[in-house]
C-alpha cells in the first residue's frame, strides 16, 4: 500500500503517551512480524499505543510529557559506542564501532547486547526515525565528510570525534520518550550484522518512495497558507539561532587556529633564552629560569587548545547541525499542513467523490494535529537540551581557561620567588629558600 | 617581601601589582642610583619631558619636519629643600644627540658609551607602526633619549665632560663648540681606523674574548627580539578574536529568554578580555626596549675592542720598525748582509759605499733608533693606559649589564604574572555569567 507512511495514525487507533511508557511495551510482538511492519508503517507508531483506550486526538497534547527525567532515575537503557576497528574488503575500507547496550526494558529479550555498526547503519537509523516521526527532533549525526581540516577519514582524531558524536546520537535517542521505543532503534541495537542487512531491505519499495518524494516536493511548492503563529515564531528563531551558532562555530575554530600558531612561536621563544645563557655568567640562572617558565607555559597552552578542540568545538558544531535538523522538521510540518490544505480546497472546488475525499481530509487533519503536537512537545525538550549542552560547554571552557591561567601564574610566581629570596651577594645560598 | 641586598641603592621591586609607569620608574632609578655618589646626578636632575614637531630648512634648503625633545634640568638641592622651582630647559633634536655621542666616542675611546635609541623603528611587531612620526614611537624614543642622558650623567668619567654639560644647559652655540674641539678630524680618522683591515699579533686575550662575547650577544638578543615580536603578534590575534564572542553573544541573547542575561554579560567580559591585550603588549614593549639597549651596547663594546687592537697594532708596528732599524745598523756595522735587500744587491753590483757614506748612514740610523725607542715607549704606555682604563670601564659595564638585565627579566616575569591574573579574573567572571545561562 503506498502513500500512507510518515507517521500517519489512523483515527481508529488511539493514542496515549504516559510519561513512562515502558509498561506499554508488554503488548508488542511485532518483532516476529516484519511483514506487517514493512507494509504499513502506521503500526510502527501504533505499536506504542494502547489500542484499547479511546482518546480524541485533541487531548493528545496533554499526554506529551517531555520533562527531563530527574537525573536518570528512570533511565533504563545505557548505550556506549567505542572500540573503532578498521575493516578491509576487496571494494572498500571502513570503520565499525562497537555498540554496547545494557537495559532493563522488557521489550528487550536480553539485558545486554553487543553489536558492531558502521556509519552507514547510523545513517539508516536516522532516516528511519525521521521517516516514522517526521516532526520529532532527531539529534544530528556527525557529518559524512569533513571538508576542511581533517582530510583523512582514518585519522585518529577524526575517528575519535566521530565516535563521541555517534555515542551522543544514540544516547539522545535512548533518552527520548517516543524515539527510544522505535522498533528500528531496537533492531539497530540488537541485530547481528546479517540480520540488520535483511531487516534494512524491508521497507517501502522504490516506487513508493519515489511517490512520497514527489508528493513532498509538490507540497513544498504549494506552500502552506495558514501556518499557526507559533510555528512561524519558531522558524524565525531557528533562522537566527542557526546564524549565531554558525558564527560561534567559526569564531571558536579561528581561536583554536590562532592559539596553535601562538604555541608554535612560543616553542621557539624559550630555547632562545637558553641559548643566551650559554654566553653569560651571572645571568645564567635567570635566563634558564625564564626559559623553563616559557616551556611549562607551552605545555599548558597545548592542553588548553586540546580542551577547546575536544569540548567547545564539537558542542557548537553539533548545534550547527541541529539547526539544520530543525529547519527540516519545520519544513516537513509545513508540508503536512500544505497537503491537508490542498485537499480541503479540492473539496470546495472539484467535482469528486465527496465522501471519500472527506474521509481523507479528516485523516489529514488528524495528521496535522498530531504532527503539530509532536513538534510542540519536542520543541520544549530541545530548547532545554540546547541550553544544558551549550551552557555546560561554555562553562567547561571558562573553567579550563581559569585553570590554564592559574597554572601559568604558579609557574611565573615560583620563578619570581626564587629570584627574591636569593641574595645578590656571594653568600651561602643554603641559608635562603 | 622586600629583598634589599648589597649597596642600598639596589632597589628590588617588592610587589607584583605595579603600574607600568612605576615599573619604568623603578628600573630607571635602579640604574641611576648606583652612580649617584660620584656623578653629575648628585647635582642635577635631568629629564626629557616632551616632544614637539618643528619645520625648518635642511642643508639642501628643502623643507623638512623633525621632532625636537625638551631637556629639563634642575639642581637637586632646590627640590630637597621643599621648594620646586621651574626647571631650566632647552630643545634638542635627534641629530644633536648623535653629534654628542660621536663626540664622546671619539674623545673617550676607552669608555663603553651608552647607545642612543633607534633612529628608525626596526624590530617591530606588526601592530606597531614603523613610522618615525607615530606618537608611540616618538614617546618610546623620548624615553630612550632620557635614558641615554642619565647613563652619561651617571658615568664616572663622562659626567664631567664640559661639552656634555653645555649640551644640557645652553641651547645656542653648542654645535659650534663641539666642532671647535677639533673632534671632526679625530672622528674621521677613527672611522678610517674602524674600517681598516689589519692583523694584530698579540692582542690582550680579554679583549678578544670580549669581542666574541659582544658578537654572541648581538646575535642572540636580535633573535630573541624577533621571536618575541612574533609571539606578541600571535598573542594579539588570540585575544582579539575573542572580541567576536562579545558581539555574537550580544546578538544571540536577544533571541533567548532564559539564556539571554547570562549570554549578554558573558559577552561583555569577552570584550574586556579582547581589549586587555593592548595594555599587556604596550608594557612588553618597554621590556623589548631594555633588551634593545643592550643589543645596541654591543656596538660600543666592539668599538672599544677595536680601539685596543688599533693601539696594540700601532705598538707592534713601532716595535717592528725599531727592530728593523736596529738590524740595519747591525748589518752596516758588521758589514754582513743577513737578509736579502735591494741595497745589498746594488752594493754588490755597483760597489760598496765609502766609509763616509757608511758613517753618515749610521748616524741617521742611530737617530732613528733613538726616536723609535721613544715612540715604542710612548706606544707601550699608551697601550697599557688604554687597556687599564678600558678594562675598568668594561668591568663597570658588565656589572651594570648584569644588574639591568636581571631586573628586566624579573620585570618580565611580573608582567606575565599580571597577565595571568587578569586572565583569571576575566574568565572567572565569564564563568559566573555562563552559570546564569
Amino acid at each position: 500500500m503506498s502513500g500512507t507512511i510518515d507517521g500517519v495514525v489512523s483515527p481508529t487507533q488511539t493514542i496515549t503517551i504516559p510519561a513512562d511508557i515502558s509498561g506499554q511495551m508488554l503488548d508488542l510482538d511485532e518483532d516476529d512480524d516484519l511483514e506487517v511492519f514493512s507494509k504499513d508503517a502506521t503500526l510502527a507508531d501504533g505499536s506504542m499505543f494502547n489500542a484499547s483506550m479511546q482518546t480524541s486526538p485533541g487531548s493528545m497534547v496533554n499526554q506529551y510529557k517531555f520533562e527531563e527525567d530527574e537525573e536518570g532515575d528512570s533511565k533504563d537503557i545505557f548505550i556506549t559506542v567505542d572500540n573503532p576497528e578498521s575493516h578491509v574488503t576487496a571494494i572498500e575500507t571502513f570503520i565499525t564501532y562497537r555498540v554496547l547496550t545494557k537495559t532493563t526494558r522488557s521489550e528487550f529479550d536480553n539485558s545486554e547486547y553487543e553489536v558492531r555498526r558502521r556509519y552507514q547503519d547510523f545513517l539508516w537509523l536516522k532516516g528511519k526515525l525521521e521517516e516514522a516521526h517526521s516532526t520529532l527532533i532527531v539529534h544530528p549525526l556527525p557529518e559524512k565528510f569533513v571538508v576542511k581540516g581533517m582530510v583523512e577519514r582514518f585519522n585518529g582524531d577524526f575517528i575519535e570525534t566521530r565516535r563521541k558524536a555517534l555515542h551522543k546520537f544514540l544516547n539522545r535517542i535512548a533518552d527520548h520518550p517516543i524515539l527510544s521505543c522505535s522498533d528500528d532503534f531496537k533492531v539497530f541495537l540488537t541485530a547481528q550484522a546479517w540480520e540488520l542487512t535483511t531487516y534494512k531491505k524491508q521497507g517501502p519499495g522504490f516506487l513508493s518512495r519515489m511517490g512520497e518524494t514527489v508528493r513532498a516536493v509538490a507540497n513544498s511548492v504549494r506552500g502552506v497558507k495558514n501556518r499557526p503563529e507559533e510555528f512561524t515564531a519558531i522558524q524565525e528563531y531557528v533562522e537566527d539561532f542557526s546564524n549565531k551558532i554558525t558564527s560561534l562555530d567559526k569564531v571558536t575554530q579561528r581561536i583554536v587556529k590562532e592559539q596553535k600558531e601562538y604555541l608554535e612561536e612560543l616553542k621557539e621563544y624559550g630555547p632562545t633564552y637558553t641559548l643566551w645563557s650559554g654566553s653569560e655568567e651571572e645571568l645564567v640562572e635567570q635566563l634558564k629560569g625564564v626559559a623553563g617558565c616559557i616551556e611549562r607555559c607551552c605545555k599548558e597552552t597545548e592542553e588548553q587548545v586540546g580542551h577547546l578542540s575536544d569540548t567547545l568545538v564539537p558542542a557548537l558544531h553539533e548545534y550547527v547541525l541541529c539547526a539544520e535538523t530543525l529547519k527540516a522538521v519545520l519544513r516537513r510540518r509545513d508540508n503536512i499542513q500544505a497537503e491537508f490544505e490542498a485537499k480541503n480546497e479540492a473539496l470546495a472546488t472539484k467535482k469528486v467523490d465527496r465522501d471519500a475525499l472527506k474521509e481523507e481530509i479528516d485523516k489529514l487533519e488528524d495528521r496535522v494535529e498530531w504532527a503539530n503536537n509532536a513538534l510542540k512537545g519536542d520543541w520544549g525538550r530541545w530548547q532545554r537540551s540546547m541550553r544544558g549542552d551549550l551552557k555546560s560547554a561554555f562553562l567547561s571552557t571558562a573553567e579550563k581557561n581559569v585553570d590554564y591561567y592559574e597554572k601559568c601564574l604558579a609557574v611565573w610566581e615560583t620563578f619570581l620567588l626564587s629570584q627574591r629570596t636569593e641574595p645578590s651577594e656571594e653568600t651561602d645560598r643554603d641559608d635562603t629558600s | 617581601m622586600m629583598a634589599v641586598s648589597g649597596p642600598e641603592e639596589i632597589a628590588v621591586i617588592g610587589n607584583t601589582d605595579l603600574t607600568s609607569a612605576e615599573l619604568e620608574n623603578n628600573i630607571k632609578n635602579t640604574m641611576v642610583e648606583i652612580e649617584k655618589g660620584t656623578s653629575l646626578l648628585r647635582k642635577m636632575e635631568i629629564s626629557v619631558g616632551e616632544a614637539e614637531k618643528r619645520t625648518g630648512k635642511n642643508t639642501v634648503n628643502m623643507l623638512e619636519i623633525y621632532t625636537v625633545y625638551l631637556i629639563e634640568t634642575r639642581p637637586v638641592d632646590a627640590v630637597t629643600e621643599g621648594i620646586t622651582p621651574a626647571p631650566d630647559s632647552l630643545w634638542r633634536r635627534y641629530s644633536e644627540f648623535e653629534l654628542l655621542r660621536n663626540y664622546l666616542l671619539v674623545t673617550y675611546p676607552f669608555v663603553v658609551v651608552a647607545p642612543l635609541p633607534e633612529k628608525r623603528a626596526e624590530i617591530v611587531w606588526h601592530k606597531l607602526s614603523a613610522d618615525n612620526m607615530d606618537p608611540d614611537f616618538v614617546e618610546r624614543r623620548r624615553v630612550g633619549l632620557e635614558n641615554f642622558l642619565l647613563r652619561v650623567a651617571s658615568h664616572p668619567v663622562l659626567c664631567n665632560d664640559k661639552i656634555f654639560y653645555i649640551f644640557l644647559t645652553e641651547e645656542k652655540g653648542w654645535k659650534e663648540m663641539v666642532y671647535e674641539t677639533g673632534f671632526q678630524a679625530k672622528a674621521d680618522s677613527r672611522l678610517k681606523a674602524m674600517n681598516a683591515a689589519f692583523r694584530v699579533k698579540n692582542p690582550d686575550k680579554r679583549f678578544t674574548e670580549l669581542k666574541h662575547y659582544s658578537d654572541e650577544l648581538q646575535t642572540v638578543v636580535s633573535q630573541l627580539l624577533r621571536v618575541r615580536a612574533r609571539v606578541a603578534d600571535r598573542l594579539y590575534g588570540v585575544y582579539k578574536v575573542h572580541g567576536n564572542y562579545g558581539r555574537i553573544f550580544s546578538e544571540w541573547s536577544a533571541i533567548e529568554k532564559e539564556m539571554g542575561d547570562g549570554l549578554q554579560s558573558a559577552g561583555h567580559h569577552m570584550d574586556a578580555y579582547a581589549a586587555s591585550v593592548d595594555d599587556i603588549l604596550e608594557e612588553e614593549e618597554h621590556y623589548a626596549d631594555q633588551l634593545k639597549e643592550y643589543l645596541f651596547y654591543t656596538e660600543a663594546l666592539r668599538a672599544v675592542c677595536r680601539k685596543h687592537e688599533l693601539t696594540q697594532f700601532e705598538l707592534e708596528m713601532a716595535a717592528q720598525d725599531l727592530a728593523s732599524k736596529k738590524q740595519q745598523k747591525e748589518e752596516l756595522v758588521t758589514g754582513t748582509v743577513r737578509t736579502f735587500s735591494l741595497k745589498g744587491m746594488t752594493s754588490k753590483l755597483f760597489g760598496q759605499e765609502t766609509a763616509e757614506q757608511r758613517e753618515a748612514k749610521l748616524q741617521v740610523l742611530a737617530q732613528q733608533i733613538e726616536e723609535g725607542e721613544e715612540t715604542v715607549k710612548e706606544k707601550n704606555t699608551e697601550s697599557d693606559e688604554f687597556v687599564k682604563t678600558a678594562w675598568v670601564d668594561i668591568e663597570r659595564f658588565k656589572d651594570q649589564k648584569d644588574r639591568d638585565l636581571k631586573e628586566a627579566l624579573i620585570s618580565y616575569a611580573i608582567m606575565q604574572i599580571s597577565r595571568c591574573k587578569k586572565g583569571i579574573q576575566l574568565w572567572t567572571n565569564a564563568k559566573e555569567c555562563f552559570n546564569k545561562m
